[in-house]
């Protein structure tokens, strides 16, 4: 201690010995205290990378056009109506330098193409971080916890859903995403609450459980319940990771908790004749039940549509008489559901009925064996519904539907880190939090009810970006940066025709006045589209328009009167408003006019590509088959179709080709005479 | 005072020696067997999108001079700035394989990664792969062109979609053709694509798209277009590493 004393004694008389040399020192450090801030300026970092850039242009042939649009100093983009201030200029220096495409360097990248002016948004409102900052750790990193750090680049179009809405061409994962939020149903737990006012609506109609009873086995929900994947790899329900005790009780539950199907479902009283495999193909074939079902082939693809359930092991699930109810009239155990009444005869039905129920699995049930349950345990099982909120998803007698059952999502895109509980080793960032959530969610803790849902990488991707996109911002946005979605249409057809509609389930497949699936054309102005006699025929006998299609028109079997009735209301009341259909004669061309059509129909605009008049010699497989299109289309709807297809139907494939008057005319015209004949009609 | 200097001196060296033991976690993996070649199994040239992980694992084996599979040998994968391996290191397992996922940086373009491994004479083994990754324009090019283009350019049907190719007398030029599609400038393909075939004195089947996509369509489709050739258009796609 003594010898460090005796050296800052003589430390402080070397410096402060004497007044003179006591001045020097204290000017000395008030000088290198004052050159401090100019210093910290001058070696500042943006500095630095612009001295870099400079560097990096001098030697570029086009060094003087760059040095001339460059700008030193901060540079600032400053958006009062959005509150962004974004000095990311000031280091990006390059961003709007088309002749740099080949610079890989950061920060001197060109920003690739995208649909916005780069001064009118700026950059934190698609990347996020810190536009104010100048340093590239706080700008990019934020290191407070109440600040969002860059977005990584494969969420960025979470950002594009802030402003737009709706479906953005472009922005595939978004779209995606907001897709998967419906269709797995997270809006049935989760509120999210639109910017427009409304709340997100689950698209997946989960069944109700009231009357599960008559359609399956306990033993079958208990499979279920255990892993809803091993029954169909498509389904939807995700995997409440239940015991089996759990399990056991639950199903005990429903069983116990449904009730009889309330109207006449007296079986069908076909003789009782064995299963016919080839017949039920047959039907299952011609009834396109593939549009909709799925069913898992020998090499363990899924083939055929998402609408309806996959139907891969179907015979393990549905009881017979329950089948055939179902098949009859499927609104009578589900009055919403997306399946069209087939006016199947109980002969039909009686072979649709054998053909499914031999799709089984025995392995699926073979292990499970349930003792009659006790009333504890149909205790134990309501107690469990409730807790799990089954009811937010399912109808289930005695249970009501919980509110607000899980976490709301309406912000959460702006959530802060700091209200989160991470995993250990986890990055502490929104993202990577979201996207383990929707991973794996009860890693979180055993104890957690949310289920876990079998996405795949590229969907957790899309659900976390549709996620992210619920910011404040996106809340609080003045209403004229909005680009709102297509309002929701529940369009409802009027009379007994609308009925009709209604019990073929027309919108699951087709969209009319913006309600309906996209599955199949929209039907919107169909009235001015088709002849009559021609949609006759269809509904009593569709026929293959787009031989490269797999989907299609099933048969319904319906009555001449239900045809009438759907034909008279479609030919009347969907009419475009953009020409009269009465405009062009449907027949009775000069021969000349046909004869100038078919030539520019093969030579000058090569329809020949994408259709087929001529059966013997075109081949086009893209759009449909033309050689009955006399028969079938109105002249008026032909001639401007050609003239502009997407102003009929936009987003249509064929292109528009700025014909004529007169192209458009002798086309019709050659086109209008292809009637077909009915014994062409027989062989399709 | 230089003891206490010291003290502070060697206390820093082992921290600094203990953070950077930590950071390289792979460094316990040790091969026990060497192989002669390296070759692709499945997941190369795959195209996904900026930042996101690729749909299939990428798989490589480890062969000897027989061309027989070998375990035990290990494979380190590399890439340009930003790119991702999980695991970036491994060890062939019992069939010669190594599977790691990969996910792309956040540039559009061309990525071309590197396996190594290394013979029993220490001679390093490289194994060069490409993988692709679309931005916003590409995408929407992507998008287009499954819309308009697919159906006649594209050989291969799917379930969802039958291929018209076989039907054309002339064969379009699938958009990975680039020893044809290379030799064409932006100008000629915006030309073919707005005015059709007999622009350029092509075959009258291609149709025109000027008045159906729109100036930026069109131009999100060439760089489409350009990104998916091969071999690639230019060399200015090529994601190079480097900060």
């Amino acid at each position: 201690m003594e010898p460090r004393k005796n050296m800052l004694s003589s430390l402080w008389h070397e410096l402060f010995g004497d007044p003179i040399r006591a001045f020097g020192v204290v000017s000395l450090v008030l000088l290198i205290s004052l050159a401090i801030a100019p210093a910290k300026n001058y070696f500042s970092e943006w500095r630095h990378y612009q001295n870099q850039y400079l560097q990096m242009v001098r030697r570029r042939g086009e060094a003087v056009t760059l040095q001339r649009h460059f700008q030193g100093g901060i540079q600032q983009v400053w958006l009062p109506e959005l509150g962004v201030v974004d000095r990311c200029t000031t280091c990006h220096v390059a961003l709007k330098e088309a002749s740099l495409a080949d610079v890989a360097i950061q920060p001197f990248r060109k920003h690739p193409v995208i649909p916005h002016r780069l001064d009118q948004y700026g950059c934190v409102m698609c990347h996020r971080g810190q536009g104010a900052a100048t340093t590239v750790e706080e700008a990019h990193r934020s290191t407070l916890a109440w600040e969002q750090p860059i977005l990584p680049a494969k969420y960025t179009q979470s950002s594009c859903g802030q402003c737009h809405r709706g479906n953005l061409t472009g922005a595939a994962q978004l779209n995606e995403g907001r897709y998967l939020l419906s269709r797995y149903g997270c809006a049935h737990c989760h509120t999210i609450k639109l910017p427009a006012g409304t709340a997100m609506q689950p698209t997946d109609d989960p069944p109700s459980l009231e009357h599960v009873a008559d359609k399956t086995t306990r033993e079958w929900i208990y499979a279920w319940l255990k892993d809803p994947q091993a029954y169909a790899l498509t389904a939807s329900m995700p995997n409440f990771k239940l015991s089996d005790a759990d399990a056991r009780d639950i199903s005990a539950f429903l069983i116990a908790s449904s009730s009889a199907i309330p109207q006449d479902t007296a079986p069908v009283n076909a003789a009782k004749t064995a299963p016919d495999p080839t017949a039920g193909a047959t039907l299952y074939g011609e009834s396109f039940c593939a549009s909709c079902h799925a069913v898992q082939n020998a090499a363990g693809n899924i083939v055929g549509g998402d609408v309806g359930p996959e139907l891969t092991r179907v015979g393990s699930k549905v009881k017979a008489e329950w089948l055939q109810v179902w098949l009859r009239n499927p609104r009578i155990y589900d009055p919403g559901t997306a399946m069209p009444h087939y006016r199947f005869d109980d002969h039909q039905v009686s072979v649709l009925t054998g053909f499914l129920q031999a799709k089984t699995d025995a392995d699926l049930l073979a292990n499970v064996h349930l003792e009659a349950a006790t009333p504890d345990q149909i205790g134990h099982g309501k107690s469990l519904v409730t807790e799990y909120g089954c009811a937010a998803c399912h109808e289930i007698n005695g249970i009501k539907r919980p509110e607000n059952f899980a976490p709301e999502l309406t912000r959460v895109g702006s959530k802060p880190v700091n209200q989160l509980v991470f995993l250990p080793g986890m990055a502490h960032t929104l993202p990577d939090y979201l996207a383990a959530k929707i991973r794996n969610p009860r890693s979180f803790g055993a104890a957690l009810k949310m289920p876990q849902f079998s996405f795949t990488p590229a969907q957790v991707d899309a659900l976390t970006t549709a996620l992210l996109s619920l910011t404040d911002r996106s809340q609080n946005l003045p209403p004229s940066m909005t680009v709102p979605a297509l309002p929701v249409s529940n369009y409802q057809p009027a009379g007994k025709a609308g009925h009709l509609m209604a019990d073929l389930a027309c919108f699951s497949c087709h969209a009319i006045n913006g309600r309906g699936g996209d599955m199949a054309p929209d039907l919107s102005w169909e009235g001015s589209a088709v002849q009559q006699q021609w949609l006759k025929d269809f509904l009593k006998n569709p026929n293959t328009l787009r031989p490269a299609l797999i989907r299609r028109m099933p048969k319904f079997n319906l009555s001449d009167n239900d045809i009438t009735e759907l034909t008279d209301y479609i030919m009347t009341v969907y009419q475009t408003p953009a020409f009269d259909r009465d405009s062009m004669p449907a027949g009775g061309y000069p021969p000349t006019l046909v004869e100038q059509g078919k030539q520019i129909f093969y030579s000058k605009y090569g329809c020949q590509s994408c259709h087929i008049v001529d059966s013997k010699v075109d081949k086009g497989y893209v759009g449909p088959t033309l050689t009955q299109v006399g028969s079938r289309l109105n002249a008026a709807w032909v001639y401007n179709w050609l003239k502009n297809p997407q102003a009929l139907r936009p987003g249509t494939t064929e292109p528009n080709r700025g014909m004529t008057d007169d192209d458009a005319r002798a086309l019709t015209a050659f086109l209008m005479m292809q009637k077909g004949t009915v014994k062409q009609e027989v062989k399709k | 005072m230089k003891r206490f200097l010291l003290t502070i001196l060697v206390a820093a060296a082992v921290m600094a020696v203990s953070g950077c033991a930590r950071k390289s976690p792979g460094a316990e993996l040790k091969p026990t067997a060497f192989g002669s070649a390296l070759v692709e199994s499945s997941g190369g040239k795959q195209i996904g999108l900026v930042g996101a992980a690729l749909a299939q694992p990428l798989v490589v084996q480890v062969n000897d001079d027989q061309g027989a599979a070998v375990p035990g040998a290990l494979v380190d994968f590399s890439g340009p700035a930003g790119i991702t391996f999980d695991p970036a290191k491994a060890i062939t397992d019992s069939s010669g394989q190594v599977t790691t996922n990969v996910a792309l940086g956040g540039m559009a373009g061309r990525y071309e990664l590197t396996a190594t491994t290394f013979s029993k004479a220490h001679k390093i083994i490289n194994l060069k792969l490409e993988e692709i990754a679309l931005g916003y324009q590409q995408q929407l090019g992507q998008q287009l062109n499954e819309r308009y283009c697919s159906r006649c350019h594209d050989p291969e049907s799917t379930p969802e979609r039958v291929s018209n190719y076989d039907n054309l007398e002339v064969k379009p030029h699938p958009f990975t053709e680039g020893e044809a599609l290379n030799k064409l400038s932006d100008a000629d393909l915006t030309a073919i694509i707005s005015h059709g075939g007999p622009a350029l004195n092509k075959f009258v089947l291609m149709p025109p798209y000027g008045l159906t996509l729109s100036k930026a369509e069109i131009q999100a489709l060439i760089s489409y277009i350009r990104l998916v050739s091969d071999p690639p258009y230019q060399v200015s796609q090529m994601v190079y590493g480097g900060k």
